[in-house]
């Protein structure tokens, strides 16, 4: 019996490979979406609400609710379950609508 | 930065959106009947949400495995190599419009979640819309915490990512996705205690001639049956999870038998320990591109709306047809049935032939026997009316806007809203990132006079956000050279 998906179809990944979530490093496999990598470490959060400040992570895994908005490499309001991870990228926590630093 | 518009190239006698079975189905055979098409979809790999595999990095030896019919897909993916088709991936299509000559111009925005700064628009003689779906979601005390994630978004994950949401998930919500879900979950390493089903599955009896016409539909459910029986995940009917808890994420879900209604019965609640939820009240079919351009739904039976579609799958607006999820929800095989249909439908319009009247009429036999089990599956897990009495005050209804439900009881109450429209008017409720598609069902059933709910309007101006230099760039000649050529800015005139 499959003990992870990983046993479970066979996959040979190309070598992983290291990004960060404010500022701690995770591995990810190439061909994850920055979600993937940051579930595959375990991190279930990395948006907190513009009203409640309440953590938010992946909850459709289609691009559809936009729960899991991210700030990737400074660009905030990206959706991780689309975004490839790249080595060296740098994800951060959004803090609610990704737009602080404008003043808006 | 001025976003430029590419053109890929001329005026196609087709394009499909959305590369999933149905519109893989479509483009295929359409391109072998002689048709130019153009397969355009979000992903960067065909096969839909029900298809969704590994990116060929992570080097997945046996991508079937966490797939039924796969040989399907891999005939599809093999033919769709084999043709001329255009298949542009990354290309989020936002608007479709009918052009005053007659053909429609299909607008996208590029790159994997839409944002790169190419807009893409691309010009046919008649369109195809395969947009399959998206999950629906009934709120509940602490639904909002991580760790709680849609069922089919569990599915997704694993399919395209090979993670899973924790080790320990409970499986909650309604319909035969979920059992599929446990399935895959269980076989994939995870503990599966339970799968928390809110309807029962009596309804289907009711309704035999549905059932013995589609053995297959059986045959499926006994595969996951089996499967779960062997991973010893219980499936608990007629309860639903009324409470999620933990502080940072999931610690455990309070699981409620229901009565009839959906009512939570009381004194009923068992606390489950997991470290996860995966939960899901089936799919609602994603039409907004089609209803914007004016098309006729018709109300399905599990309160959602579908498109209208004449017996070769041609939507009210001439020139469009529709295929799969957006004429109602009812899997893989339907949807490639209606995708085939619907490609022939357009060949004989294009070509001024019928190309085998004995497959179009195999494929409409094909097509009503499935649509008739997936109306009896739709009915068996509508809503029960009895479910918003699970709901708390502070129970956020509109994850975007973070809405509760006791605001939205108020416009209701106190200010006599009727509909999900004025409930958003009145409270944000839909108005946020998702447009609604997270809360639009809920705030449809809190909204709803004597508990009788319309399905949400699924009316949407744009099906993906787009930035305000690609609506100006509408106005800028399009750039010649395919969408591979780098992107030069263009005066304004």
């Amino acid at each position: 019996m499959a003990r992870t998906p990983t046993d479970l179809v066979g996959a040979q990944p190309d070598p992983p490979f290291e990004i960060t979530f404010d500022g701690r490093s995770v591995t990810a496999l190439p061909g994850q979406s920055v979600a993937a990598a940051l579930w595959g470490a375990g991190i279930l959060a990395w948006r907190t609400t513009r009203d409640g400040g309440r953590p938010r992570g992946a909850f459709c895994g289609i691009g559809q609710c936009y729960d899991c908005l991210a700030t990737v490499n400074g660009e905030p309001n990206r959706r991780a379950c689309l975004v490839p991870a790249h080595p060296g990228d740098a994800i951060t926590t959004q803090e609610g609508h990704g737009h602080d630093r404008l003043g808006v | 930065m001025t976003a430029s518009v590419s053109e890929p190239s001329g005026l196609y006698d087709l394009v499909v959106v959305g590369a999933g079975s149905a519109g893989l189905a479509g483009a295929v055979i359409a391109s072998e009947l002689g048709l130019s098409v153009a397969l355009v979809d979000a992903s960067t790999q065909s096969g839909g949400q029900f298809y969704r595999h590994p990116a060929p990095a992570l080097g997945a030896v046996r991508p079937e495995a966490l797939h039924h019919d796969w040989s399907t897909f891999s005939n599809l993916r093999r033919r769709l190599g084999a043709s001329g088709i255009a298949h542009l991936t990354g290309h989020h299509v936002w608007s479709l419009a009918k052009e005053a000559d007659e053909t429609w111009t299909v607008h996208a925005v590029t790159g994997a979640d839409g944002t790169a700064k190419r807009p893409v628009r691309i010009r046919a003689r008649t369109l195809l819309l395969a947009t399959g779906a998206y999950e629906r979601q009934l709120p509940f005390p602490g639904w909002t915490l991580p760790g709680v994630v849609g069922a089919a978004g569990a599915q997704a994950m694993l399919k395209s990512g090979l993670v899973l949401p924790g080790r320990r998930i409970v499986v909650a919500g309604s319909g035969p996705l979920l059992l599929a879900v446990a399935a895959s979950l269980a076989a994939a390493g995870a503990r599966v205690p339970t799968v928390v089903e809110a309807a029962g599955y009596l309804r289907y009896a009711r309704t035999p001639r549905a059932l013995v016409a589609n053995p297959q539909k059986a045959a499926e459910a006994l595969v996951h049956g089996a499967a779960l029986l062997r991973h010893r995940v219980r499936v608990r009917l007629r309860s639903a999870v009324t409470e999620v808890h933990g502080t940072d994420r999931v610690e455990a879900v309070t699981v409620t038998r229901l009565d009839r209604d959906w009512r939570p019965v009381p004194g009923t609640g068992r606390r489950i320990a997991c470290d996860a939820l995966a939960v899901g009240h089936g799919l609602v079919p994603q039409i907004e591109l089609a209803t914007a351009l004016g098309c006729a739904t018709r109300p399905l039976p599990d309160c959602t709306l579908g498109l209208a579609l004449d017996g070769l799958q041609e939507t009210s607006v001439r020139g469009l047809w529709a295929a799969g999820e957006t004429g109602g929800v009812g899997g893989a095989e339907l949807a490639w049935t209606e995708g085939e249909l619907a490609g022939r439908a357009v060949v004989a319009r294009l070509l001024g032939r019928r190309s085998d009247a004995g497959r179009i009429a195999g494929l409409q036999r094909r097509r009503d026997r499935m649509r008739a089990f997936a109306d009896v599956m739709a009915s068996a897990h509508a809503p029960g009316p009895g479910w918003p009495v699970w709901l708390t005050d502070d129970t956020d209804v509109c994850r975007c806007e973070e809405v509760t439900v006791g605001c939205v009881r108020e416009a209701v109450a106190d200010l006599g809203a009727r509909d999900a429209r004025t409930v958003k008017l009145l409270t944000r409720a839909g108005m946020g990132w998702c447009q609604g598609r997270m809360c639009g069902t809920a705030v449809a059933c809190l909204a709803a006079r004597d508990g009788v709910a319309e399905p949400p309007s699924e009316r949407r101006p744009f099906a993906v956000p787009v930035s305000l230099s690609t609506l100006a760039a509408l106005d800028e000649p399009a750039e010649p050279g395919g969408v591979e050529a780098e992107a030069s800015s263009i005066e304004g005139p």
